[in-house]
């Protein structure tokens, strides 16, 4: 990664070195994209080098990028971002009226008309528009308002965003941020990053990763003795857990949050990728307008969308929004000037956005094909989830919750206790030392548990459900096959 | 606001603050049938080229468009040498998609074709493609390389090193990350000059408050134009080494430059010249964009840094730092990569690419020549040469009476001129105080964007506007005489 030119003179101590960087910086970990990956990637040079191994190819089912594991992008998403890239095309036939009115009117929301212009730093007026017509559509006519719609460079932007200006105060005062373990570790890192205070909260595993209110209120009470708990964070449908939380849980979530005078963060990325019968995805700003004023008019909250999941998988573009509710008007004018300083987000993702919002309507040409495409990757999602949970289940030492919902499973792996001495002894924690070895047995890449948070003395690893289904029941068996043959070996 | 991040308040970031705000407001009321005694407002604040009529490069939206919609790659209205870079680029992408997630450095042949630019343009220094980092927009590299190097606690407290005037993002990001301000002056007599002399007082009373780590350049200069010497660079790097001092050299200008005199110099090429003692040695960050240039790509948030001589212990946290947020726009990648390999003399595109690009910059030198001069003919108004970048950036005589008034107001006196200005002539520029200036001297910085037409038309409006201003105050404008040593004369008449 560095230079290869020769180094200069020995007694020449670097400006910037390891000692006196951000020591906040050295703290941030994001296992999506850690060791294992790293060394995923070597192994896929060795590959293309010629180098002989057990497998042909690295597998990498490491992080929710639908497209990279085959996925198609909706047509009509793509149509409407040519059009506007090039609007030369406009003229072109072969192109639906209903793209090119919507890139039309896109255009003309830009400065001089072109997608190359900065927009205004909340995000094109029109598409924030779109956006909170969306949320009221869905959200069953519970209005919304577009000056509080932000939109941003993917969720996550706007997740650290919001994370930048809650986080204050010194010692004792300072800012406590409430996590799911297991959680999605953006989290993590980001308050690492600003050295926040961590308060961790565990789901629970015996009962499909449900939150539990008691669990919440021991994590803040306990926080109180030395942090400011003033945040909480919530994913749902989780990642990585998959599960969809129940409208009841939402209430009580709400309800604690209120009680115990906390920010909710609401990371609804998944919204679309709910495949369980029985599960449905309630919004929580839905569930708190139908909680009465007392707590639609208090409760101050975030809730964050992408484009990068649901159906459209597209995470290259870096699409997203946030809603606020209730936010003191001064902050506001606060969150508005901070994003202002990074000018915008990518418009081509704003552009993207205003699609996955404003789809095609049963009257227009696009409708059929869009629908088909769409219905499509969310029923092969379904299935791929279904026969995730079954197979795992059928293998001794492997307990797979349902996969209610997002994209990846999270199963507990039993580790032997040898294993878990040869892990030590290397230097790793034990689920890292178990996704290792599958990576040079097998070229399956996947992220350990630890990664994501865990209770002490279980193990699991994350897994996504992406790659086409034949591959997908092909990756089953091999990591059915090698845990099998781990447990033999380490026993 | 008592539990807002402090950090946050202190933040400002003029380029889009209070007076675009109210530029917004006017225009809104416009739209809305509010009269005023113009008809548009004309946002002269930003360096955003497309929203000012000027039209995007036809093959860098051809491949982005082919990257978008493969289905176009059938399509007989596309020339090949597009096709061929789309599908370059989409063979690099996860399931051949734009839509996929990119390594966190960035496409991996569009890193390589960056390096290959590098390297030419530097007329054969080698650049390594492992050190190029492609970035949402130069933005987002300078704020990570920032964050990578803040630390300490009170007098070790990392001080940061930034011209004055500046481009606000440095300033904002240096009180986000509570570092220190290390303010040094450039010299306004002499064309906006980096003067070393100027550069060692900063550092040596800094030295006092806190741990001066961190040298930021702007060159083309933003907000003043300025196009760095080599010596002057030189000089620069020079006093990074002996001080070990990191550069940031701020390069996303180095298409922009006008004056047959002035000729871009990068950081990476000078120290090279200087040999190896200075090349292995000094720490160098070089960022560029596909905001600026010709392209003015600005809303496909586009950009790169070069790495020189980092740590390689301190790159890896910089890898795993950039990993968190996943990867940067991938349409803006795609967009870098036909910035940094453009079409070739024998390839068919290469003919109108050629005539677009320089009619672009052709136009941009023309309005830098124009603005200077009729700023210049404004008795009160004195404007550096726009030798480079995108920005005027004009000292502007204020009277003492505009002063108090401004004072009683609670605002910047230029703050008040740039209010007064927008409000009389829809005219919406960014006061001086917005980018730092010598303590009693006033700016404003004016974007070279608009139109020839609209822009003489927006010169013409601000001459007369100024000399009103004058006038309202009890200058006569008769009386006020330029004075090369910059004394401003004292108003003939008094209240």
């Amino acid at each position: 990664m560095s230079q290869h030119a020769a180094s200069g003179s020995a007694s020449r101590v670097k400006v910037l070195n390891l000692d006196n960087m951000n020591p906040n910086v050295r703290k941030v970990e994001y296992a999506v994209r850690g060791a294992i990956v790293q060394r995923a990637l070597q192994i896929e040079k060795e590959l293309k080098e010629g180098v002989k191994k057990p497998f042909a190819e690295v597998i990498k089912a490491n992080i929710g990028d639908a497209h990279a594991m085959g996925q198609k992008p909706i047509t009509f998403l793509r149509q409407v971002l040519a059009l506007c890239t090039y609007p030369d095309l406009l003229e072109d036939n072969k192109f639906p009226e209903d793209a090119k009115q919507r890139a039309r009117r896109i255009l003309d929301a830009c400065g001089g008309r072109s997608i190359g212009a900065y927009s205004t730093s909340q995000g094109i007026e029109c598409i924030r528009q779109d956006v909170a017509r969306y949320i009221e559509k869905r959200d069953g006519g519970i209005p919304s308002n577009a000056d509080n719609i932000y939109l941003s460079t993917g969720a996550s932007d706007a997740i650290v965003t919001m994370l930048k200006l809650l986080v204050c105060g010194e010692g004792r005062d300072r800012t406590g941020v409430m996590i799911s373990i297991p959680q999605y570790p953006l989290y993590s890192a980001a308050l690492a990053d600003l050295a926040a205070v961590q308060i961790k909260y565990y789901l629970d595993e015996d009962k499909c990763w449900s939150l539990d209110i008691a669990e919440l209120k021991r994590a803040v009470d306990a926080a109180r003795q030395h942090c400011n708990p003033r945040v909480i964070c919530i994913i749902n449908p989780g990642n990585p857990t998959g599960q969809v939380q129940s409208r009841q849980c939402i209430e009580d979530v709400i309800r604690f949050a209120k009680e115990e005078h906390l920010f909710l963060m609401a990371d609804e990325v998944y919204q679309d990728n709910v495949y369980a019968e029985g599960c449905k995805f309630h919004s929580f700003k839905r569930v708190l307008f139908e909680m009465g004023p007392e707590y639609s008019a208090t409760v101050e909250m975030a809730s964050f969308h992408s484009t990068s999941k649901c159906y459209m998988g597209e995470c290259g573009f870096r699409g997203g929004y946030m809603e606020v509710i209730n936010m003191d008007p001064e902050v506001k004018a606060q969150l508005t000037k901070i994003v202002s300083v990074r000018l915008c987000p990518p418009v081509p993702g704003q552009a993207l956005l205003d699609m996955v919002v404003n789809p095609p309507q049963p009257d227009e040409p696009s409708y059929n094909m869009f629908m088909k495409e769409r219905t499509a990757v969310l029923a092969d999602l379904a299935e791929k989830a279904g026969l995730t949970e079954q197979i795992f289940n059928t293998v001794p030492g492997i307990t797979c919750n349902p996969v209610q919902g997002a994209m990846y499973t999270f199963p507990r792996i039993a580790l032997p206790q040898k294993a878990i001495d040869k892990a030590k002894e290397e230097g790793h924690v034990p689920d890292m030392f178990y996704c290792m070895k599958l990576l040079e047995e097998e070229g399956i890449c996947l992220i350990p548990g630890s990664g994501f948070g865990q209770r002490e003395g279980t193990f699991h690893f994350r897994m996504t459900i992406l790659p086409p289904i034949e591959k997908l029941k092909i990756v089953l068996q091999k990591i059915s096959d090698f845990h099998i043959r781990f447990t033999q070996e380490f026993s | 606001m008592a539990t807002l991040n402090p950090q946050v308040k202190a933040v400002e970031y003029a380029v889009r603050g209070p007076i675009v705000t109210k530029a917004g407001d006017i225009e809104r009321g416009l739209q809305q049938g509010m009269k005023q005694s113009f008809t548009e407002v004309i946002k002269a604040n930003i360096g955003d080229a497309h929203a000012m009529g000027q039209q995007p490069i036809t093959f860098l939206r051809q491949v982005v468009a082919l990257c978008c919609f493969p289905e176009l790659l059938e399509s007989p209205a596309f020339p090949d040498d597009a096709k061929q870079r789309a599908q370059r680029i989409l063979q690099d992408c996860g399931g051949q998609s734009l839509g996929s997630y990119s390594a966190s450095q960035g496409v991996e042949c569009i890193r390589r074709d960056v390096a290959d630019y590098i390297t030419r343009r530097d007329q054969g220094v080698p650049s390594d493609w492992n050190s190029i980092y492609l970035t949402t927009g130069a933005s987002d590299g300078i704020m990570s390389i920032l964050k990578l190097i803040v630390s300490g606690r009170g007098t070790s407290r990392t001080g940061v090193m930034i011209p004055i005037p500046q481009y606000p993002l440095y300033s904002a990001a240096i009180s986000e990350l509570e570092a220190v301000h290390i303010n040094y002056y450039l010299d306004e007599d002499d064309c906006w000059a980096l003067d070393i002399e100027e550069l060692q007082r900063a550092y040596l009373t800094a030295k006092q408050q806190c741990q001066p780590r961190v040298l930021c350049i702007i060159n083309p200069g933003n907000p003043t134009g300025q196009v760095q010497s080599k010596k002057c660079i030189e000089e620069v790097l020079h006093f990074a080494y002996v001080e070990n001092l990191f550069v940031m050299a701020d390069e996303v200008y180095q298409d922009n430059v006008y004056s047959p005199d002035c000729q871009f110099h990068s950081f990476k090429k000078v120290l090279y010249e200087m040999g190896p003692e200075y090349f292995n040695n000094v720490e160098l960050a070089s960022f560029h964009s596909t905001s600026k240039g010709y392209t003015g790509e600005c809303g496909f948030r586009g950009g790169y840094m070069e790495v020189l001589n980092m740590d390689p212990q301190v790159e890896a946290q910089l890898v795993k730092l950039l990993s968190v947020r996943l990867c940067p726009p991938v349409p803006g990648q795609a967009a870098m990569d036909v910035i940094v390999n453009p079409p070739k003399v024998h390839e068919p595109s290469y003919a109108q690419f050629i005539k677009e690009k320089s009619a672009v910059l052709d136009v941009l030198a023309h309005k830098a020549m124009l603005t200077e001069r009729i700023l210049n003919s404004v008795p009160g108004i004195k404007c550096n040469p726009v030798q480079g970048a995108m920005y005027a950036f004009p000292e502007i005589f204020i009277p003492p009476r505009a002063i108090q008034e401004a004072q009683s107001l609670s605002v910047a006196p230029d703050m008040l001129y740039c209010l007064r200005l927008l409000e009389e002539t829809g005219i919406c520029v960014v006061p001086g105080s917005g980018f730092g200036q010598r303590e009693g001297t006033f700016h404003f910085r004016m974007t070279i964007l608009p139109s020839p037409e609209k822009l003489e038309l927006l010169l013409r409006q601000l001459k007369e506007f100024h000399l009103r201003f004058l006038e309202e105050n009890i200058v006569p404008s008769a009386q006020i005489v330029l004075n090369p040593s910059r004394q401003w004369p004292s108003p003939q008449s008094s209240d």
